[in-house]
């Protein structure tokens, strides 16, 4: 088993979330740099958070022309699960591989809190192993995080139970004062249709070391670890 | 064309008859125009420290630890172990802040950045340290003040959080002496093996050297010279004179210098900050004994059109000159055409000794390297003490509201929670944030090293208008202070010296009885000074800012278990003042902000009594006995406890008994005498508390016990009390409501 993190120019939690998973959970996995053609020999995929190409334009809008992102879409088309944190899920939506989009916090001003997540759904690699309903603590820190999607589109989302993670309060109830940046339905993550492919803006890469206050992030990484296991790429 | 050198001209560059004389000597011709403009950035006070130079000397520089000192190169270098140096600087972008806060803070945090990882060092955290005019209410300098604050703080939060670098921590005041020349002072900390340390040296006769990074453009044209002269009303059309940072270009040049680095081939590397390329090439062939030569015509450059003068000069962002072995050109290619960053072969090492640079091939400038960056003049500048400030006596002020005052203290910004502050930056990017900001100071992990270190900022610039030696010396105990808190040894300073203009007699007292309480204070500690920064010429149109030498201090925590947050966590726990009750009410925070009184003889320091509290706070930490610990500083003990019960991430009320106090109530709460913690325990180890505080023998007194939903405080004739939640609600939305408030 080999995960991917893929390196664009602006990443700057690569190095997170390669720890993440070699320190934290004793996984293989290396940098994938952004000018490669090619994901063969890795099992998943992670498009780490950062400002890529500086954020530039629109946040995601130039690194998904960099080109290991035809082989990230053709990869992900074939069921490999994909990860996109923060800058990563803004990069999946301007990929089309998520829908919707991320537009600036709603205060216009960067945000960096811990927040409190609730798992809607145990139903992808990621969350695997978390009961539906359960709590995360984890941080946020973006300037564009607020989750936009048109009626239809959520509406979609909600029947497919394609929304993977809502901000909520300590008790898990979803509130207005939880959402940290506007979010619509407080969404924090989501899917895709087939559930292989998840992005959210809260980081687990922050988040699994007991040192920095909650291991939680860890689950996310082991659940991953799990399904590919279980699919036999162990 | 040739330019003719006039009287006026060489007045504008900010040079003296004398320091001319002095050009001419050393050319033994006239300078061109370009030489001029050399001699002028190298020469001003940014570069060359002209007027701070003999005072510098005065510092602790050396100890057992330090690898690389002050002044050697563009950062010091600490041993923090196991082969493992921590880098570590503090700049200040005071002007170009004052004029453009976003871009002239944001190129601040660019500008450390760069000369930390110049060093070899991998950059891991930030603190700053910023000083606002008052923000509160509707006056136009409110306004203004309120502009430069949410521009600053939005500037380091571009660069800051885009390069990926957390801000962890800092310090904000708010005080009218720096309307409209607000302080901006950036601080970075990077992590290197000791082998990896790379040098600014021109070394190996025939070297390449290449210029790296972002193209040349006109931005921030002599910026150095621009710092080095008071701000004015007419400072906002120098605002040419700042640089515009483009994060994403420095994120690329750090990791391909990294890269670069670890390949083994870079023999000097120097960042182009402060007189760009100038100061560069002739710095870098100073300290390498040799000479440089580049030509101007290979410089990547923005747009056609500009000068040699121009080139030279400018402070464009993000850019390196990095010297490497002969033969290794196609590593630096390799490097950075794989960043797609611009580079160049611009010239080579020589061993003349001579900044010679040229255009097309013709010489433009030749001027010995050596007696350009070192030889600039010093002066021994005049100085006059500033007025005696008697001693306060608290019969001169009304007694009031006890209840109230604590409240106005906690909701004024400067003592207020500064979340609104840095929940703009992101303060948890490389996982390491273990302590985050908010408390004593920060602890970070760095992962690479296994290490755990503690960083704070500290200066009172109330304290050091009133007695500004007494308030440098306090600036170096209270940062100390706050690294014992959290369970840190400190390990050593950087500091940046605020003033303002140095040929104001006055002005120069204040910063020569700074720097030796500074150094005094340092040497005592034994926290040797590694590096820093001056800026002077920091005054508005009313007059000079308050004196602000700003300590910055990194300290080095043994062992995980000693880490250490400042706020109360369960009821029950036993609270203990160590250190004296204290009297002192002069040039305190009461007196400003509830009494609206800026005077009186700020605190005394004792060292005794400073080392024996923190010696016995890190034995009580480390014996395992601590659940938190805070020191008392602005405010006073009162401030201190409502900061224990509402700084966690739950409010905590807390019952203090003081018994028998002969003096003012007020005087006993919101006094800043130095030298005090609040810690709580268990209740269970009261007694091993009491038994090491008496065998460190240090004053200390049990003050009560933590729990409840309010903060009592009593004496044996007096009770106050407070409900926490509330004070929590005035404390943490103050700064929000300021300014929110005016928004639209």
């Amino acid at each position: 088993m080999k995960i991917a993190v893929v390196q664009f120019p602006g990443s700057n939690c690569d190095q997170d979330c390669l720890r993440a998973l070699t320190d934290g959970l004793s996984v293989p996995a290396e940098y994938l740099w952004h000018k490669k053609t090619s994901i063969s020999g890795f099992d998943a995929v992670v498009l780490p958070g950062g400002f890529s190409y500086g954020d530039y334009l629109r946040c995601g809008a130039i690194a998904r022309f960099s080109p290991i992102m035809r082989a990230v879409v053709r990869a992900a088309k074939e069921g490999m699960p994909v990860i996109g944190i923060c800058n990563g899920f803004q990069i999946l939506c301007e990929a089309g591989l998520l829908p919707g989009a991320l537009i600036r916090n709603q205060s216009l001003r960067f945000v960096c809190e811990l927040v409190w997540l609730r798992v809607e759904t145990d139903e992808t690699p990621f969350t695997a192993r978390l009961g539906r309903g359960s709590l995360l603590r984890m941080p946020v820190a973006h300037g564009e995080g607020s989750y936009l999607a048109d009626e239809a589109t959520l509406a979609t989302l909600r029947s497919n139970g394609q929304i993977v993670f809502r901000y909520v309060d300590e008790s898990g109830r979803v509130t207005q004062e939880s959402n940290p940046n506007g979010s619509m339905l407080n969404i924090a993550g989501i899917c895709n249709e087939a559930r292989n492919v998840v992005g959210m803006m809260p980081h687990p890469d922050r988040a699994w070391d007991r040192r920095l206050g909650s291991e939680d992030g860890k689950l996310l990484f082991e659940s991953l670890v799990g399904t590919l296991e279980s699919a036999g790429a162990g | 064309m040739v330019t003719l050198i006039t009287p006026e001209l060489i007045r504008d560059h900010g040079l003296s008859e004398l320091e001319y004389e002095r050009i001419k000597a050393i050319l033994g011709r006239e300078p061109n125009i370009t030489e001029l403009g050399v001699f002028s950035v190298m020469w001003s006070e940014h570069c060359s420290y002209k007027n701070t130079r003999r005072e510098l000397k005065k510092f602790p520089t050396t100890g057992p630890h330090v690898l690389v000192r002050a002044g050697e190169e563009n950062a010091g270098v600490v041993d923090i172990g196991d082969g493992w140096a921590v880098a570590f600087k503090m700049e200040s972008h005071n002007h170009p802040s004052a004029v453009e806060p976003f871009q002239g803070a944001a190129t601040g945090v660019g500008g450390i950045i760069r000369d930390i990882f110049t060093m070899g060092a991998r950059p891991v955290f930030l603190l700053d340290s910023l000083r606002f005019g008052p923000v509160e209410g509707t006056s136009p300098g409110a306004k203004n003040n309120r502009r430069l604050f949410a521009g600053v703080v939005a500037g380091i939060s571009h660069y800051g959080n885009c390069i990926g670098v957390p801000t962890i921590g800092g310090e904000v005041y708010f005080d009218e002496s720096y309307e409209g020349n607000p302080l901006v002072n950036v601080f970075c900390l990077g992590i290197l093996r000791h082998e990896q340390i790379a040098r600014g040296a021109a070394k190996g006769v025939g070297n390449p050297v290449f210029y790296v990074g972002s193209e040349t453009g006109r931005d921030g044209l002599a910026g150095a010279t621009f710092a080095s002269r008071d701000l004015t009303d007419e400072s906002k059309e120098d605002r040419p004179a700042v640089q515009v940072g483009d994060p994403f270009k420095g994120k690329l040049l750090l990791e391909a210098c990294l890269e670069l680095l670890a390949s083994g081939c870079v023999t000097g590397i120097q960042d182009m900050g402060a007189a760009g390329l100038t100061c560069s090439t002739c710095e870098t062939a100073s300290r390498g004994g040799t000479g440089v030569q580049i030509d101007l015509a290979l410089v990547p450059q923005r747009e056609p059109g500009m000068t040699p003068y121009e080139i030279l000069l400018s402070e464009s962002q993000e850019r390196m000159l990095i010297i490497v072995e002969r033969g290794q050109e196609a590593k630096v290619k390799e490097t950075f055409e794989k960043w797609d960053l611009p580079y160049a072969l611009v010239g080579e090492v020589t061993n003349d000794g001579m900044m010679r640079v040229l255009n097309h091939r013709r010489v433009e400038v030749e001027i010995p390297a050596a007696k350009l960056a070192n030889d600039a003049p010093v002066y021994e500048r005049e100085f006059v003490p500033g007025p005696r400030v008697p001693e306060f006596r608290i019969e001169e002020i009304p007694s009031v509201d006890l209840q109230q005052s604590l409240v106005q203290l906690l909701g004024h910004p400067t003592i207020a929670s500064k979340n609104w502050v840095f929940r703009q930056y992101d303060h948890t990017v490389r996982a390491g944030t273990v302590v985050l900001p908010g408390s004593d100071a920060a602890v970070f992990y760095v992962r690479e090293a296994g290490k755990y270190l503690a960083a704070t900022c500290d200066c009172n610039g109330l304290y050091c208008k009133l007695d500004p030696r007494e308030g440098a010396r306090i600036a170096v105990a209270e940062a100390a202070r706050n690294l014992v808190c959290t369970g840190a040894t400190p390990l050593a300073v950087t500091d940046n010296l605020n003033f303002g203009n140095p040929y104001h007699p006055e002005n120069f007292w204040q910063l020569r009885e700074a720097v030796e309480g500074l150094a005094e204070a340092c040497g005592k500690f034994g926290t040797p000074v590694i590096g820093g920064n001056v800026s002077l010429y920091n005054q508005n149109p009313s007059g000079a800012i308050d004196p602000t030498p700003t300590v910055g201090m990194v300290g080095l925590v043994g062992d995980e278990r000693w880490i250490t947050r400042q706020y109360f966590r369960d009821a029950t726990d036993v609270i203990y003042l160590i250190g004296p009750i204290g009297h002192e009410i002069g040039a305190g925070q009461y007196l400003a902000i509830v009494h609206g009184r800026k005077t009186g003889l700020p605190p005394r320091l004792n060292y005794q009594l400073e080392m024996g509290v923190q010696a016995a706070v890190r034995t009580l930490i480390e014996r395992g006995l601590v659940k938190s610990a805070h020191d008392c500083s602005e405010g006073g003990l009162g401030v201190a406890l409502a900061e224990c019960c509402i700084s966690g991430e739950r409010n905590i009320g807390a019952s203090v008994r003081l018994g028998h106090r002969p003096m003012r109530f007020d005087q006993v709460l919101f006094n800043e005498s130095q030298s005090r913690v609040i810690i709580s325990v268990r209740a269970e180890d009261a007694d091993a508390t009491e038994a090491v505080c008496a065998a460190a023998e240090v004053p200390f007194a049990r003050l009560g016990e933590v729990g409840g939903p309010d903060l009592i405080v009593s004496t044996e004739q007096e009770m106050v009390r407070w409900d926490v939640a509330q004070l929590h609600q005035t404390w943490y939305f103050s700064i929000e409501r300021a300014m929110c408030a005016h928004e639209t």
